[in-house]
């Protein structure tokens, strides 16, 4: 076993407006191996797993299954070629039984399905696999760990050879995961191949035979995983970049002041689940704290609960000492938060509003008089913002959503730093934008702190919270789990706290 | 399998589609109405010239035409309100049943009292009955994220069995005790009797103005106040007005109450300028709910355009009354309105979307 290549992909290109997501990417998986597909978000991964499984197609480059050079219009085509794949986002219908969701869009299902077929079709892999689940249950009375045993039985029902499998330990309790491990060991035993896509040092120290690890989009190292270690894996995920300079600034001494105090606070993610877990911080007076940490560790929670949009479960929020309410983004807006959120286009802005509205979506409430809107105010304020923050747009009217990347970015910060706050929660503030924009969100953030804001920086991009923040705080599974000095940090300590590693 | 043709986004909506799709679906509906009637054997341009003569030809059809309008026009901007802010309100009919019923009580209750006062009272209570009968779907909406069409549409039908039980069932304060043998409303005082106004021959309803007034408050609201900024932002990005600190729930509840209560007003004025009782089969049998949503889809959620299409609209439904007979099917005033409403819709695609066709690609699959 192990020595023919079950998936080889050459060359692999896609682009996404402003991003190269895949650069040349080279990947070779043999049968009956588990092969992880290891970097940060952002890194490749879900693009290269999207276009094998035929949800993207590759702007250049080759795919072969088996040999054979394949081109998959649809994840059903990728299916055929024995492809297939778990999503991280479970797709079962939940009123449906287990043996129902099972045979859910096959091409050749009739109109009746033989139940009792389907059933011992299904019992027959769960047992094969030590996949336990009863295929008569209903897919709402199953755990999490039994409904993505669900999709790994709907995957091997179809026949996959190759079964990908993204980010599956996510939503897994401990043990969940051990099963998981044995479910996977079984199944390459047989001569199936897995790709096991992770961002968990230790979970694809144990699970996997090789590791690939992307990173901007390229693919730096395949390694067999008995001759690395979790140190070389983390090196290699976050990079050592030479040419890495620290922004050098003046750090205000009054840094000691601090203007955030987030103490002790929990919250629970949309779907119920805890997302933070008793996380304190605190940012001083003209402050640039960084977040770091894998996406999906509660950083987009955190940003939340302080601005407002969130309600803890417990905890307390103030800042320079008075209290902000929970869930109440009027409350966090008037303390002086500012919130540069991650989703631009849809949380930060009314994507289809004008520039001006969007400029004073924050601040309409004052620009009015008995109610009714100061429409000249609003007109003003845009025009003068437009100017100040150089936002290129045809017009004070145009919607947002018909800006370049850099230039939506630009409203947003228009309006939240003209707003005058006393802290600033940035999330990936400079995710997809080019070299020229990345570089004026930077400068106006070091601006803001150099101006005696407090900011809260929090991005997957160990480079820009390298080279901005002053301390570094990292978080992983909604806990603050380690703390350094920016100065002479070491990215390798870094790396491995981000993965789950405790230094 | 691809479909050779595909919608895309279009990134800017030129002004003139906002005019000439809702022609455009206006005659595609009578061309699809026309190959309607000429499969039952009818001469489609007899029936659209009379249907024209009797809607809108001459002062008499026009007088007619705007008295069955006025309801329309109300129940159209009851629609356009909560769709604006993407609450598929489509319980118009209920909230005006309610306000009628409100209307019709005040008129009862303030006999002798100047017709002023007695016209501004029959609209407030309308406007609270109407009003309150939405703000229970906003609330459920709201607090329990519960569908509002069918909250909405369920309290459509227990607004009729309370109509029907008031006067038929009981002996209630609507019910004329006159009448013994045919239940009927009790009429409200003379002085209570909305005027009506000629010019030129066509005499318009005092609600029809009403109607006018209470739409241009609209587009002021929506347009001009915070309020309406609000309400943009919510239709927008429900994410982007949380995170900008908008009070999400508090206006759900109030446009759904507004809403209600210009249906509620469109019930006051049934009672007022028209039926001058409660008359809870002839409300029941109007429809005037149900018509208001084409109205309004048919306005494009414009509150000024809502009273022109209503007038439109109107006449083909007064049309529709005043042939009905033999060798006109009494079905195809509703046939029409029905086939209006879905070109309307689809119309809607063709405004925000355009047509583009797919280019073929091949297909190569390995075993």
């Amino acid at each position: 076993m192990g020595l023919e290549t079950a998936v080889k992909m050459t060359g692999i290109v896609k682009k996404f407006p402003g991003v190269v997501a895949n650069d040349h990417v080279n990947l070779e998986i043999n049968f009956g191996e588990v092969h992880a597909l290891l970097g940060e978000n952002g890194a490749g991964k879900s693009t290269l797993s999207n276009i094998l499984t035929g949800l993207y197609r590759q702007d250049d480059g080759i795919v072969e299954v088996g040999g054979t050079k394949v081109e998959f219009n649809s994840p059903r085509d990728a299916l055929n070629a024995g492809i297939g794949m778990v999503h991280q986002h479970f797709r079962l219908v939940s009123t449906f039984t287990v043996a129902e969701n099972v045979v859910l869009g096959e091409s050749d299902s009739s109109l009746f399905m033989d139940q009792k077929a389907v059933a011992a079709r299904v019992k027959e892999l769960s047992d094969r696999y030590g996949l336990a689940v009863d295929p008569s249950a209903r897919i709402w009375q199953l755990s999490v760990g039994e409904q993505q045993r669900v999709e790994i039985l709907k995957v091997l029902y179809r026949g996959a050879r190759v079964l990908i499998l993204d980010e599956p330990t996510a939503v897994l309790t401990p043990i969940e995961t051990t099963e998981l491990f044995k479910t996977l060991r079984a199944m390459v035993a047989e001569g199936r191949t897995v790709i096991f896509i992770s961002h968990k040092l230790d979970e694809v120290m144990a699970v996997s035979d090789r590791v690939t690890v992307l990173r901007g989009g390229r693919n730096v190292g395949t390694v067999n995983t008995r001759e690395s270690s979790t140190r070389d894996l983390a090196s290699l995920m976050v990079g050592r970049s030479v040419e890495f300079t620290r922004v050098q600034r003046v750090v205000p001494a009054e840094t000691r002041l601090i203007v955030l105090n987030v103490s002790d606070i929990s919250a629970r993610d949309d779907r119920g689940g805890i997302a933070l877990q008793s996380v304190s911080l605190t940012v001083g007076r003209g402050e640039i704290v960084g977040i770091a940490g894998v996406a999906g560790n509660g950083q987009r929670e955190l940003a939340e609960v302080i601005s407002g949009m969130r309600s803890m479960t417990s905890g307390s929020i103030s800042v320079q000492g008075e209290n902000v309410q929970s869930g109440k983004a009027r409350s966090a807006i008037a303390k002086g938060i500012a919130h540069v959120p991650e989703d631009r286009l849809h949380t930060g802005l009314a994507s289809s509003h004008s520039v001006e509205d969007n400029l004073a979506l924050k601040n309409y409430r004052t620009m009015s008089r008995f109610r009714i809107l100061k429409r000249k105010s609003i007109r003003a304020q845009s025009t003068d913002l437009i100017e100040r923050y150089d936002i290129k747009t045809p017009g004070s009217q145009t919607p947002v959503r018909l800006l370049s990347g850099g230039n939506v970015q630009k409203v947003l910060l228009a309006r939240e730093f003209s707003a005058l706050p006393k802290v600033l929660i940035a999330a990936s503030p400079t995710r997809g934008l080019d070299v020229g924009a990345i570089e004026t969100v930077r400068e106006r953030l070091v601006q803001a702190a150099d101006n005696g804001v407090g900011v809260l920086l929090i991005s997957e991009d160990l480079d820009e919270i390298m080279s901005l923040a002053d301390r570094i705080l990292v978080m992983y599974e909604g806990r603050i789990v380690d703390e350094v000095p920016a100065d002479g940090a070491d990215r390798e300590r870094i790396g491995l706290t981000m993965g789950g590693i405790k230094v | 399998m691809k479909s050779p043709i595909r919608l895309e986004r279009r990134l800017e909506q030129p002004k003139w589609l906002n005019w000439a799709i809702p022609v455009i679906s206006l005659v595609a509906a009578l061309i699809l109405g026309a190959i309607v009637l000429f499969a039952t054997g009818k001469n489609p341009w007899d029936v659209y010239f009379r249907i024209f003569e009797r809607g809108f030809a001459g002062t008499r059809a026009l007088s007619g035409s705007l008295k069955t309008a006025t309801p329309l026009a109300f129940t159209g901007l009851c629609a356009a309100v909560a769709f604006r802010m993407g609450l598929i309100n489509i319980g118009g009919e209920g909230q005006l049943y309610m306000g009628a019923v409100g209307a019709a009580g005040m008129g009862i209750a303030l006999d002798g009292q100047p017709t002023g006062v007695v016209v501004i009272a029959m609209c407030l209570a309308g406007m609270l009955c109407g009003g309150l009968y939405a703000a229970i779907v906003g609330v459920l909406r709201a607090k329990f994220n519960t569908n509002e069409i069918i909250t909405s549409l369920m309290l459509n039908y227990i607004a009729g069995i309370f109509l029907s039980y008031l006067i038929y069932n009981s002996t209630s304060y609507w019910r004329d005790p006159v009448s013994k043998n045919f239940p009927a409303g009790k009429p409200i005082a003379d002085r209570a009797e909305w005027n009506f106004f000629e010019f030129a021959g066509v005499k318009i309803p005092l609600a029809f103005f009403v109607a006018i007034i209470a739409a241009i408050a609209v587009w002021v609201l929506y347009k001009r106040t915070r309020f309406g900024f609000e309400v943009g932002v919510i239709a927008d990005s429900p994410k982007a007005a949380r995170y900008a600190g908008i009070r999400t729930s508090t206006t759900i509840i109030l446009v759904l109450a507004l809403s209600g209560a210009l249906a509620g007003l469109g019930g006051a004025a049934d009672v007022g300028n028209f039926r001058q009782l409660l008359d809870a089969k002839g409300l029941q049998m109007s429809g005037y709910g149900y018509t208001g949503i084409v109205v309004a889809a048919l306005a494009r959620l414009n509150p000024l355009s809502t009273i022109v299409v209503a007038v439109l609209i109107g006449g083909l439904t007064n049309a529709g009354y005043a042939l009905q007979g033999p060798d006109f099917p009494s079905g195809l005033v509703g046939t029409l309105q029905g086939l209006i409403l879905f070109t309307a819709v689809a119309g809607e695609i063709l405004i925000k979307y355009r047509i583009k066709a797919n280019r073929r690609v091949t297909t190569a699959v390995a075993a």
